[in-house]
């Protein structure tokens, strides 16, 4: 199989996906109007409610959802050969997550902006919502340890993306100067920071810094989250402002390279499209593969985007269907771009293999090393520069998520403090927060070696969790309307099986590994899993059986209570 | 020549835009909790706390008045907890 012809077909597919059903949906069963008076200008205060031009809706929605987890999850799954996480994720990104992340923005945009979170209240019941922070506070305790362990392993294998995964600190700092302080132009500033970036990248190429091989596991992953911590206690306008900013342009910039690769080089797919020799210890594909994959295919975690933030920015409500399911569109494509990467780019099916020797070990450093032999072949960029490009880009995203998990973990932790009546202050709160992430990290083998094959799928899992509790608000929102409620269902049933199908498999594999922590944290999410199947079957049944909900009286009721809280 | 600098206008007003909405709440917030320790110390002799500065923040008083409502009904009280100052 020609890689080329392989991205034709994924982006025909997700682009199909794209004119034809989310035209469907946003006709038939969302009934988007334009005329509709979206949050934006009904609650129009030039903080949160603000409206945006859909282009820029998008850049936002696309850059804040898109990450490292569409290129890890894509990465370690094609240990079971391309075809399977190839259709994962078209075929997910068109007929879940498109539907999920366009269904989340509607939602939200038809119940004054407000989040899943109080739409889960309202929908799904009182215990709907306490389950939703449970959710959200699992996958935060996850998020940190995964992407910590996914950077390390990057900076272990890549020594020369050290220089600009750190000098991308300073950077970040100093677009953030020349912005508030000096006040110059964007675009200008745009341009120097990018450029500043690809001189560290060109820099650590010829400079790489290697750690002693025995320690250096855990040297890593102690620095990350010191840097972590720190990184979250600092004003936002000092790094993390201008490192998203300048993140989301290479985003931009790292997609094209990739691509335009590929282009060039069209290399010849050499892994294969089934699997048959999978290594020894490798769990099966079903139901290991759709939890393997979370963003890329459906992830939960653009429902909380979509509907904490996009939607309340929305200018038509029809924009909801370039925001949220183009959105999902492009996070499609940063997947199959992975996917290529991972599985063209190798001399001989030999060569993949011994990459992919054991599960969770070809990973992002597949992505890399692959990825750089498309570059090489495709644009003529030197191998090795190549692949600090794409493992620099790759940390990069892992470092900004998490900094904003470990911020958002302080987040928790203060609020369950409010709760208990203790004031938490924000150092004890992160400290508490990098505490339980390092804990995490490090009970996963000895220095937080290795450990991405247990983390991920259970991280993965978390997500998937999370979309079912969206999809199931969406579903009962479409029964009420007495519309065709089917395209959240199907995924919704899907989605819920898988993932507790895949607790259950790895509930076995912790146990036999006698990996506790792990098998506690599990038996909490299948707890939840069966909980939100059981919560959601109650609310679907009783908006099923319940008289018709018109927009009409939906709107009144909304705009009566327009004086009530918001989240 | 227009259309140039219309279109490199729109540039530069997305790129600003994609750099200021992801944080624009957050400031927000900074913003109000600065802006509520000023309240508390312009209203600070009146709520029984002594203020030295106070020859100086009276002179304030009608600047913030506007925005006690809303500092009391954020800060928990239903009614103004001044009893000079009744907004509500």
């Amino acid at each position: 199989m020609n890689s080329l012809l392989l991205a034709v077909i994924g982006i025909a597919m997700v682009l199909g996906g794209y004119f034809l059903y989310s035209k469907y949906l946003a006709s038939r069963v969302y009934r988007l109007d334009p005329e509709y008076a979206t949050p934006a200008h009904t609650q129009n205060d030039g903080v949160d409610y603000v409206p945006t031009n859909k282009f820029v809706l998008w850049g936002h929605h696309f850059t804040s959802v898109a990450g490292a987890a569409p290129i890890v999850g894509p990465a370690v799954a094609v240990i079971w050969g391309w075809l399977p996480a190839f259709l994962w994720v078209t075929l997910g990104t068109v007929f879940f997550a498109g539907m999920h992340d366009m269904g989340a923005l509607w939602a939200s945009a038809r119940h004054r902006g407000q989040s899943m979170g109080m739409l889960s209240g309202r929908y799904i019941g009182a215990r709907g919502r306490s389950l939703f922070l449970v959710v959200i506070f699992l996958l935060l305790l996850m998020v940190n340890a995964a992407f910590a362990t996914v950077i390390k392993n990057l900076l272990i294998a890549t020594p020369s993306a050290v220089i600009p995964t750190w000098g991308a600190i300073v950077v970040a700092i100093v677009v953030g100067q020349m912005i508030y302080r000096w006040r110059m132009n964007l675009a200008l500033t745009t341009v120097i920071g990018v450029v500043a970036l690809y001189a560290l990248i060109l820099l650590g190429d010829a400079v790489p810094i290697a750690l002693p091989e025995d320690s250096a596991a855990p040297l890593w992953l102690t620095i990350l989250f010191l840097y972590a911590a720190i990184a979250s206690l600092l004003p936002v306008h000092v790094l993390l402002q201008p490192r998203d900013y300048i993140n989301g342009v290479q985003l931009f910039i790292a997609l094209g390279i990739l691509y335009g690769a590929v282009l060039f080089a069209s290399p010849a797919v050499v892994a294969p499209a089934v699997n048959h020799n999978v290594p020894e210890g490798t769990p099966g594909l079903v139901p290991l593969l759709f939890v393997t994959i979370a963003c890329g295919a459906i992830s939960g975690f653009h429902g909380m985007v979509s509907s904490g933030t996009s939607a309340k920015q929305l200018d038509k409500e029809t924009d909801a269907r370039l925001v949220g399911y183009f959105g999902a569109v492009g996070e499609g494509l940063l997947a199959l771009g992975a996917i290529i990467a991972a599985t063209a780019g190798f001399a001989t099916l030999a060569n993949w293999e011994e990459v992919y020797a054991e599960f969770g070990n070809g990973g992002v450093g597949a992505f890399v090393s692959g990825g750089a032999t498309i570059v090489n072949a495709g644009l003529g960029i030197p191998g090795g520069l190549s692949a600090t490009i794409l493992a620099t880009t790759a940390i990069l995203f892992a470092a900004t998520t998490m900094d904003t998990g470990v911020r958002l973990s302080r987040f928790v932790v203060q609020e369950a403090g409010d709760l208990m009546g203790l004031r938490i202050s924000k150092v004890v709160g992160t400290v508490v927060a990098v505490g339980v992430a390092v804990g995490i990290t490090f009970s996963m083998g000895a220095g937080g070696d290795g450990g991405l094959q247990v983390i991920w799928p259970l991280f993965g899992t978390t997500n998937q969790l999370l979309a079912s509790l969206t999809l199931a608000v969406v579903a009962v929102i479409l029964l009420q309307r007495k519309r065709n409620a089917l395209p959240a269902l199907v995924p919704l049933v899907f989605v819920l099986i898988m993932s507790v199908y895949a607790l259950i498999v790895q509930l076995g594999t912790f146990a036999t590994n006698g990996q506790w922590l792990q098998l506690v944290l599990d038996v909490i999410i299948l707890v939840a899993s069966l909980w939100v199947a059981f919560e959601a079957a109650i609310a679907m049944v009783r908006a099923w059986r319940g008289p018709e909900i018109t927009d009409d009286a939906e709107t009144a009721a909304a705009s009566a209570s327009a004086g009530g809280s918001e989240d | 020549m227009s259309t140039v600098r219309r279109w490199w206008h729109g540039v530069s007003e997305g790129l600003r835009e994609f750099y200021v909405a992801p944080y624009r709440r957050t400031f927000a917030r900074a913003r109000r909790e600065e802006d509520d320790l000023f309240t508390l110390i312009v209203l600070s002799e009146a709520l029984g706390v002594p203020n030295p500065a106070s020859y100086y923040t009276i002179e304030l008083l009608p600047l913030i008045h506007e925005r006690v409502h809303d500092w009391h009904t954020r800060m928990g009280m239903d009614r103004s907890p001044l009893e000079n100052v009744s907004c509500c």
